[in-house]
């Protein structure tokens, strides 16, 4: 350590040029012959012209940022920054803000596009058709649920002596007790009584159902029922046109109530081709019950509603009921549904039809 | 108040000859001549104006060790060449900052002065090594090893300063501080 340090200092004193002569020579000899302090020597050197140089450096530093004080650097930079045009400097400064805004733009332009259902179809205006179609198919199911809260709630108040758990509509397709109303209402049935204007109930049983077009067929097999007598109406097989005048009888409370309208589409929910859609004052109750034109025709049964907008209801084509009766006929040859019955009703006034058809109209209601 | 500047710049020559003979008022004038020029050049490409500061100051020493080191050559104009180490050495941070678009906007005619900025960075990364093992060597051991070899006391003024008995005490204690100065800057 200490001949460590000696040599150190010896090497310094060599360096700074303060050994005499004799020294010096002794030193440079000893250098030559040992490459050990030779090297001592260099690198001893080198550090310590590294910490001169990196004085001098500290002491440049502080003299340019002596200077650098004087120059007002401020409005220097005001001078020479090279002003774009404020579209892009309005852009440096608040290019975050602007993209943002215009994501929050874009996404709500999209979320538009999507729930219009832009994307889904080629123009707006079929979009827009689809798009409340959409929505009829929701309030049909709303109807349909608020039949069950509106039912309950007449439960619940004891008003009504046979308290049912859903009522309908229906109405007679022959004189022997058969009685068509739709699917929707009787589905999940335990037992199913119908009951007419006058108030007279029978038990029926349900014969066929068909799911797809929200039909089903009841029959009385009460032992009470003697016959309805000659069905007044007549069933027409061929289309309707649009824009004539319908009306329907049905039970949306415990009274008879008759609704008039008109044939607006020839088509119903969602383009359904075996329906009508028509514009017409319905509640809920008023399913399954007989779509009649002017002449006392039916052709086709009330199946549900639009509630976005007012009186516009659907029912299923005659045509269909056609179908129905036929599987029916197949099933049980005893009972032939006579859908060729004489029309009596086609030279009445509209409150003597209606007179008339208070017989064939019933209540459906609904036990399980 | 460019022009202002301008006008007052000194010719280049005078600038060699002023950092030669260590002239305060030469190295002032050709600071304050170029810094906009540098000034201008850095805060249109992203910079800040202590990114000048720092960028014009390490060229302003490029060139004072340059003609100190006595192989100054005029081979471009003085103004020139300060741009040009300037433009390198900005466009080295802006790499290093990951701020470079691959675009930079001058203002000036430039020349290649990679072997300057190199050799200057080197440098500069011993320099750094060196700052760093001083603040670590501690006191009193800073001050004595600045005193005496930056600032050239002797080591009886050293003595004295610190109030040591005699120079071996001083000289020893000298000694000690250099060679953990020595493992210090070896170490980082």
């Amino acid at each position: 350590m200490s001949t460590d340090h000696q040599l150190t200092e010896l090497i310094e004193r060599y360096l700074s040029g303060e050994l005499n002569e004799e020294e010096r020579l002794r030193f440079e000899t000893m250098r030559r012959e040992n490459a050990a302090i030779d090297s001592r020597v260099v690198e001893h050197q080198q550090f310590t012209n590294l910490l001169k140089q990196y004085g001098e450096r500290v002491e440049l530093e502080k003299r340019l940022n002596a200077i650098h004080q004087e120059i007002d650097v401020h409005a220097l930079a005001e001078e020479l920054t090279v002003h774009p045009s404020w579209v892009v400097r309005m852009w440096r400064n608040h290019h975050s803000k602007i993209s943002v805004a215009a994501s929050v733009a874009i996404f709500a332009m999209l979320a538009t596009l999507y729930s219009t259902g832009y994307f889904n179809k080629g123009t707006s205006n079929y979009t827009e058709l689809r798009r409340e179609v959409e929505k009829v198919k929701q309030t049909t199911e709303n109807v349909k649920r608020t039949t069950n809260v509106l039912m309950n709630h007449i439960e619940s108040n004891g008003r009504i002596v046979t308290p049912s758990k859903f009522t309908g509509t229906g109405f007679a397709l022959t004189s022997n007790g058969y009685i068509v109303t739709n699917y929707h209402v009787v589905k999940d049935a335990d037992s199913l009584y119908v009951q007419n204007a006058s108030g007279d109930a029978y038990h029926t049983k349900l014969i066929y159902t068909e799911p797809t077009h929200d039909i089903a067929i009841l029959k009385i097999d009460d032992t009470t029922f003697t016959g309805l007598g000659a069905i007044p109406y007549t069933f027409k097989k061929s289309k309707s046109d649009v824009g004539e005048d319908v009306y329907t009888l049905g039970y949306p409370r415990d009274d008879f109530y008759y609704g008039k309208g008109y044939l607006s589409s020839a088509t119903g929910n969602n383009g359904d081709t075996t329906a009508y859609q028509v514009s017409l004052p319905v509640y809920p109750g008023n399913s399954g019950g007989p779509l009649l034109d002017g002449k006392g025709n039916v052709i086709g049964i009330i199946s549900g509603k639009q509630t976005q907008t007012e009186s516009a209801a659907f029912a299923v084509k005659s045509a269909y009921l056609f179908k129905a009766a036929q599987s029916v006929n197949a099933d049980s040859t005893a009972h032939n549904i006579n859908l060729k019955g004489k029309n009596a009703l086609s030279n009445l006034s509209r409150q003597q039809q209606i007179k008339k058809l208070e017989n064939y109209v019933f209540m459906v209601k609904v036990y399980n | 108040m460019s022009k202002a500047l301008n006008s007052s710049a000194p010719t280049d020559s005078e600038v060699v000859l002023g950092i030669l003979n260590n002239s305060e008022n030469i190295l002032k004038r050709v600071y304050v001549a170029y810094f906009p020029m540098v000034l201008q050049l850095i805060i249109n490409n992203n910079g800040t104006a202590d990114d000048a500061k720092d960028i014009y100051q390490e060229a302003i020493i490029v060139l004072y060790n340059k003609v100190k080191a006595g192989n100054f050559e005029l081979s471009s104009k003085l103004k020139t060449f300060l741009y040009s180490v300037c433009r390198k050495l900005w466009l080295k941070r802006l790499n290093q900052m990951s701020r470079y678009g691959g675009d930079i906007k001058d203002f000036e005619n430039h020349v290649l002065v990679e072997d300057d900025t190199d050799h200057h960075t080197e440098r500069d990364i011993q320099f750094s090594k060196m700052e760093g093992a001083l603040k670590l060597l501690g006191e009193p051991c800073k001050t004595i090893i600045e005193d005496f070899y930056i600032h050239n006391h002797s080591m009886q003024d050293i003595c004295e300063r610190f109030g040591y008995t005699n120079a071996d005490n001083a000289k020893t204690q000298k000694y000690k501080c250099l060679q953990r100065l020595k493992k210090l800057f070896f170490q980082q």
